[in-house]
Order: structure tokens, then sequence, then C-alpha cells
């Protein structure tokens, strides 16, 4: 059994002896199969081959990954293999994205070797050189405030595969990415599906809520 | 989809075609459908349920599963009339069964007493189309109370010392409170504000069909998988179903809305999912659309009769849009506040609700909330201080330091109703149906930029008093983005200056109704659904008592 399965199952368990059984046994069937769903798609996120990249492609966008999000004491964009989800959202969800990363990823490649003449390629090269030539196409990328309310268009290759890498890293693992919820860990959300309070250090000696004491004041 | 439900044909003149689900389409539908009528509810969007709702923040920030489309739906913007409209994604809003109340975040404010008379309180703003309502606070306050019983909302009557007054208390308790309330109660308190815990559409205990919230974190933007959020899918649209006498009929993008000789509307066109063309036939229409849908679904109907548009004889279809004005103060604290479980808001003060103009130099007033509503994706693309670098190791350290112990103060206001800020149709740019795409024309009044970067102002002392170790805000500036779409088809007595009478009867069209953010006179304080399903449960009751008198027959 996965740790999808797992979390997904402890969900459904712990909804069904806490909070409202009746609904639970009600929506039974409809959530398993959502289980399942997802189920199979985190298992097509790792394919024994790659369905849009090359190898060669493929190893090309992991080490550029590993620079958006690198490996140190804890795991990167390699570990939680960014690499694999992007490829399948190519030729999936991220499908328009295609024209941007072939024509995009031969640039960067030369952009390499005029920089470092003699790095033939850009996984090649060492992590400083990599970051200077990651840094030439980084000018004048803004990041979005508020994803959710105005989304830019994805305006070039490396701001794209920016995203793209934060996408895999951080996605709820149950959907193709951030294998085995390593990005996650990172950032320390719990895998859980429901939580209960108390949820942090702030909350955890609440004594209730009491009205002001001081007088209204209107201003 | 059930199969004992009703299914009219096209050519069945049915008592009431409804043009959209969401917050006022749903509950339009469940009380005519509970008096008696015959329902058919026309949704653009699909029928999806809780089965089909996830965490997965693709579909829902990339592929638009719960909303209007950028690719089929192209919007243009500009800022003023003589400027020519760029395309641009302009609006956000719910395309599935269930609208918008399907994915917001659910903060269920009442409106106050002050929002529905302010101009006779304050006096004329040159330049602005500011005017008072025809109904009253006391007018609408039975259906807030039947919003809060009926769809389900927690809170706890009588916390805020400037609540308007109410005839029952909430139907069950608060939901529980999170780190970012209870650090934001303490440095109000401390400041001598009036924290209270937040109203919220969101169930705190189970009822029946539908869980308690259980606290996952993924509600703006999401489709709650367990029923806790009071969708219009969670709760109207299965009340209206389980009359036997509601049609909800999805994938269903009416385009216009058929008048006869008389002027009478007389059904709803509309593009089935081949896009083939229908007329469902009904002794009156119901335009429950939104803000900006229902102002263009009118002006897409124009006519030889009606060459303006439909109840367009105002001219103030689509104009005097308000999107409510809002900034926010991001603070980082030194322990975890884990503030993505459980919900997005649960504290905030309406101490700064109504600000004295003489005093502070600008008309308005406003909200201040508690907050953290971004899922992981969404926060490292847009949740990290501005100095943090986009990429590489010290974006990941700052990833990891924070994302447990972010919390925002969101800063909500009044926006003024200028005749300029509005829905229109482009003239060049189509759908993928080869329709008029929506324009947006939009620039705050000033007293809006004012009255928010003056409440932003009181949300950083909020982070100082509480002793975040980092703070960080950005100035509000002029919105080119609509979320809230407010005013567009104002209701008035006077058919020169308003849309629909306050029956939400159009002036114009006498079996036409609209009922949505649309029908807002004033922008309340930054959370409209409340009002508007108020206004719904309104709008059923005197529309009912039209249809027994006969006064919708021809």
């Amino acid at each position: 059994m996965t740790t999808n399965e797992l979390s997904r199952r402890t969900f459904l368990l712990r909804a069904g002896t806490g909070i409202s059984a009746a609904w639970v046994s009600a929506h039974w069937p409809a959530l398993l199969s959502a289980a399942t769903h997802a189920r199979q798609s985190a298992k097509a996120a790792t394919p024994p081959k790659f369905e849009f990249f090359t190898p060669e492609q493929a190893a090309e966008i992991d080490a550029i990954t590993a620079r958006i999000i690198p490996t140190d004491d804890t795991a990167g964009a390699r570990e939680a293999g960014v690499v694999y989800f992007i490829d399948r959202g190519l030729v999936t969800f991220y499908a328009d994205d295609q024209k941007t990363y072939r024509e995009g990823l031969p640039e960067l490649q030369a952009r390499v070797t005029e920089m470092f003449p003699t790095v033939s390629k850009f996984a090649a090269a060492t992590p400083e050189q990599q970051d200077e030539v990651l840094h030439s196409f980084d000018e004048n990328a803004k990041s979005p405030r508020r994803p959710f309310r105005a989304r830019p268009g994805a305006q070039d290759f490396f701001e794209t595969l920016r995203q793209h890498t934060i996408a895999g890293f951080l996605i709820d693992p149950d959907y193709g990415g951030n294998n085995s919820g390593a990005g996650w860990k990172v950032i320390g959300r719990e895998r859980e599906h429901m939580f209960q309070s108390p949820f942090g250090y702030y909350d955890k000696d609440y004594v209730g809520w009491q009205r002001a004491t001081k007088d209204t004041n209107k201003s | 989809m059930r199969s004992d439900l009703p299914k009219y044909k096209t050519s069945d003149e049915v008592d009431f075609v409804i043009i959209g689900s969401g917050a006022a389409g749903g509950i339009l539908a469940k009380e005519l459908s509970t008096n008696g009528f015959r329902v058919v509810v026309l949704e653009q969007g699909p029928y999806l349920t809780e089965s089909d709702f996830s965490h997965n923040e693709i579909e829902i920030l990339a592929q638009d599963k719960l909303t209007n489309h950028p690719k089929l739906q192209p919007n243009t913007f500009r800022k003023t009339p003589d400027e020519k409209a760029k395309p641009q994604r302009a609006l956000v809003y719910g395309r599935c069964v269930g609208g918008t109340s399907v994915h917001f975040t659910a903060n269920f404010w009442r409106f106050h007493e002050i929002d529905f008379v302010e101009r006779s309180k304050i006096g004329a703003i040159a330049g602005t189309t500011f005017t008072d309502w025809p109904i009253t606070y006391a007018d609408l306050e039975p259906y807030y109370t039947r919003v809060e019983w009926e769809i389900g909302v927690s809170g706890l009557a009588g916390a805020s010392p400037f609540d308007p007054p109410r005839s029952k208390p909430y139907p069950m308790p608060p939901l529980p409170v999170k780190s970012s309330g209870v650090i934001f109660e303490r440095a109000a308190s401390k400041l001598g504000w009036h924290p209270f815990p937040a109203p919220m559409a969101i169930l705190s205990q189970p009822r029946p069909g539908r869980s308690a919230c259980i606290n996952c974190g993924f509600c703006l933007a999401f489709g709650c998988e367990v029923g806790a959020k009071s969708s219009s899918l969670a709760t109207a649209i299965r009340m209206a179903e389980k009359t036997g006498r509601c049609e909800i009929r999805p994938n269903s993008y009416v385009h216009r809305i058929e008048t006869d000789a008389n002027g009478r509307a007389v059904g709803a066109v509309y593009f089935d999912e081949q896009r083939n063309t229908h007329l469902q036939k009904a002794k009156a229409v119901v335009v429950c659309a939104n803000g900006a849908e229902t102002p263009r679904l009118l002006l897409l109907s124009a006519n030889k009769q009606f060459p303006n548009g439909l109840a367009n004889s105002s001219g103030f279809v689509g104009k005097n849009l308000m999107l409510n004005s809002g900034a926010i103060s991001t603070g980082v604290f030194e322990h975890p506040l884990n503030d993505y479980k459980g919900f997005a808001v649960s504290r905030l003060f309406h101490d700064f609700y109504q600000l004295d103009a003489q005093k502070v130099g600008f008309y308005g007033g406003g909200g201040i909330d508690a907050r953290f509503d971004m899922t992981p994706i969404g926060f490292a693309m847009g949740g990290l201080p501005p100095d943090t670098p986009r990429w590489g190791k010290d974006f990941k350290a700052a990833l990891s330091h924070n994302f447990t112990r972010t919390m925002e103060i969101f800063c909500h206001g009044t926006s003024l109703p200028l005749e300029n800020n509005s829905f229109s149709l482009d003239p060049d740019l189509k759908d993928a149906w080869g329709l008029p795409a929506l324009r947006l024309t939009y620039k705050d009044h000033p007293d809006d930029l004012k009255l928010v970067n003056w409440l932003n102002v009181r949300a950083q002392e909020l982070l100082d008093a509480a002793g975040a170790e980092k703070k960080w805000s950005y100035p509000a500036q002029e919105q080119q983005f609509a979320v809230h779409l407010l005013g567009t088809c104002r209701m008035g007595n006077d058919p020169k200056t308003s849309v629909i009478n306050p029956d939400h009867r159009t002036h114009d069209v006498k079996n036409l109704f609209l009922c949505d953010g649309s029908s807002l006179v004033t922008s309340g304080r930054g959370q409209p659904t409340m009002t508007i399903e108020a206004l719904a449960f309104r709008a059923a009751d005197r529309i009912t008592a039209l249809a027994k008198r006969g006064e919708l027959s021809a």
C-alpha cells in the first residue's frame, strides 16, 4: 500500500469514526473511486520511459530543476521526481507549453557553450556555472503576488520551467508529482487529509474568545 | 444525476427559467420550486459533485476546472472609455453548478444598516452615482437569518459591538480559532480594537448529508469534498431537486433572452454541449448569471424593440461596477502557525466599518481579517517576502522556514460606483462560440485606494503589535482584475437611474427578473455573497407573490 493510499484511508477512517459517520457512509463509493483514480495518476506519473523528452533532454531538465530547488540536507526537485511530473504534464495538462520547451531548451544549451566554451551541456557544467547560466535568463522575471487573482502567462522558457518545477515539487502527491511527499516535508506540510484543532503554536493554549474590555471606539 | 428528477421539454413552457445556478440562482431555484412552481435552471458549466473535487492545484490554477476559461472566454481590459481595450484576463467566476459559491472563501458578513442609507447620511459624492438602496437593512434582516439557518453559517451572535441587529443567533458555533486568529485577536485587543470570531458559510457541526469542516485547508479556489462549505451546490440546489419540480440543466450556455411583439420575455436561448441551439420556453425569466454575465446577456439580447439591450432604457446595464477595494499585509512569526490547516479566516474586526470622512479625508470603511488562504504551489509563487530570490538555495530555505509561519492581514473596503466602470461587449474580440467577449472598464475612485491604504497601515500596526519577525506589504494599486462583480444592474425606484425595481423585476420587461451581485446598489465592506443570498431569498418571496396575484401571466 502506498503512502497516498494510507493518507486517504486514514482520512476516511477518521472521518468515519470522528466527525460525521453518516456523511461518509453515504459517500463511501465515490470517495473510494476518487482514491483509486488518484492512485492510478500517481502511478502514471513515474513511467518507465519519458513521453515527451528524450533521455538526453530529460537529463538536462532534471539538472535545471535541481538548481531551481536544490538538494541540500533535505530533498530537492530531483528527489521529488519533478522531471517526471513535467514530462507527463507536457503531454497532458501542460501541452500548451510544448513549444516553449522545444525552442527554449536548445537556446539554453547554446547559452551554456557561449558562456563556457569547454562545457558541452548544462548537466555537465559545475553548479556555479549552471547558476550563472540561469541568472542570465532570469532578468526582469517577476513573480505574481496573488496567483489566483491574476496569473500571467508563462513568459519564457526559464520562467515556465521555474513554475513547473515549483508545481512538481509542491503539488498534492496524489496528483502525480512531489514523490513521497518530499516537497511537503521540506515546507513542513503534513500529509493528512483532515486536521483537528489546535493547529499551531499560538492556538494551543487559547482559552476561548472573550469580549474586548475597552470601550467601543468608533472612528 | 438522479433518475427521479424532472426533465422538461424545451417546448414545455415552465413557470420559471433561471439562468445561473450560483449563490442567487441556487436559492431562487430552491425557493420557487418549493413554492410549487416548475423550474428549469440553465447553467453554462458542468454538473460536478463532491467526488469530482480534489486538492489538485494544477486542475484549479492552471486548468480552470471550476471557473471561466480564459481561452474559451477571453476578456479585454481598459481603464477608461476613451481607451481601446486590450486582450487580458479580466475576471474570474465559478463556471459549474453552484457557481462561485463552490470555490469561494465563505466569509459571510451581513451588510450593516449604514450600507443601505449611506448616501443620505453623508451626502452626495461628486462624480459618482453613489445613492441609497430602495430597501433597508430591516427589510433584508429576516432573509439574512434565513440564509444563516437554511444554508448553514457558523458564528457568534453579538460578538462584534458593531454588528447590526439580528432576530436570531447563528445556528451553530464558530469554527475553531487558528493561530493567525489568536495572534490577530491578541494584537487587535492590545490596540483597543474589537476582534470577533469570523462568521463563515462553513459548517462547524454536521447537517444531514453534509460533514462538518474537516480542516483540510483547501478552501479558496477549491470545491469542498465533504460538503462542509455552504455552497449552493451543497445546499440550495439539492433542496430544489428534492421538490421534484426543478431541473438543473448543466452545460447550457444562454446567450439570448427571446422577447415577443409585446415586449415580454418568452424564454432563454442557449447552446448545449454540442453547440446546438435551443429555446427553453418559460412564463418568466430570472437571470442570476453574476455581475458580469447578467449585463452581458442583456446586451447580447438587443433587438429592434430593445436596440440598446434588454431592460436597458436607463442605459445603466453593465455600469456602476464595484469590485471592492482590498490590500494585504503579510507577516512571518517565530513559531509555526500551521495556518494551512483549517479554513481561511477565524478572526476579524469591524472597528473601521464607518470612518469619519471629515477626519480621515476620504469616503469609505472596511473590515480587517486574519487569514491564510494559500495552498502550497500558490504560496511558493506568491507568498514569500519580496526580497526573496525566486529560485535556488535561499528560495528553498525561505519556503522551508515561512510556509508554516506566515499569515496575512486582509483589508476589505468599499468601492464607490462610477458610471464609467463597467462590463460591456468588446467590439472586436469573440468567445469560442463567436459571441462578443466581456470588456472590463475600470479605474478605482481615488478614495477607494486611499481607504485601503489607510486600512493597510492599521494592518501593519497590528503585525508590529503582534511581534512579527518580518512583515511586508504592497501599496494598493488600481485594479485590473475582477472577482467581486457588483452593481451592474442596480436596484432602484427610478427607471431612469436603475435597472430593476425592489422586487428585482426589470423596469422595462415585466416578466424578467435579475438577482445576483449586479443588483447591489452599494458595495458593502468587501464580503457581498451573504447579501446576494439574502436578496435571493427575498426576491423569491416577491416573485412568488406577483405570480400568485397573476401579474406574470400574459
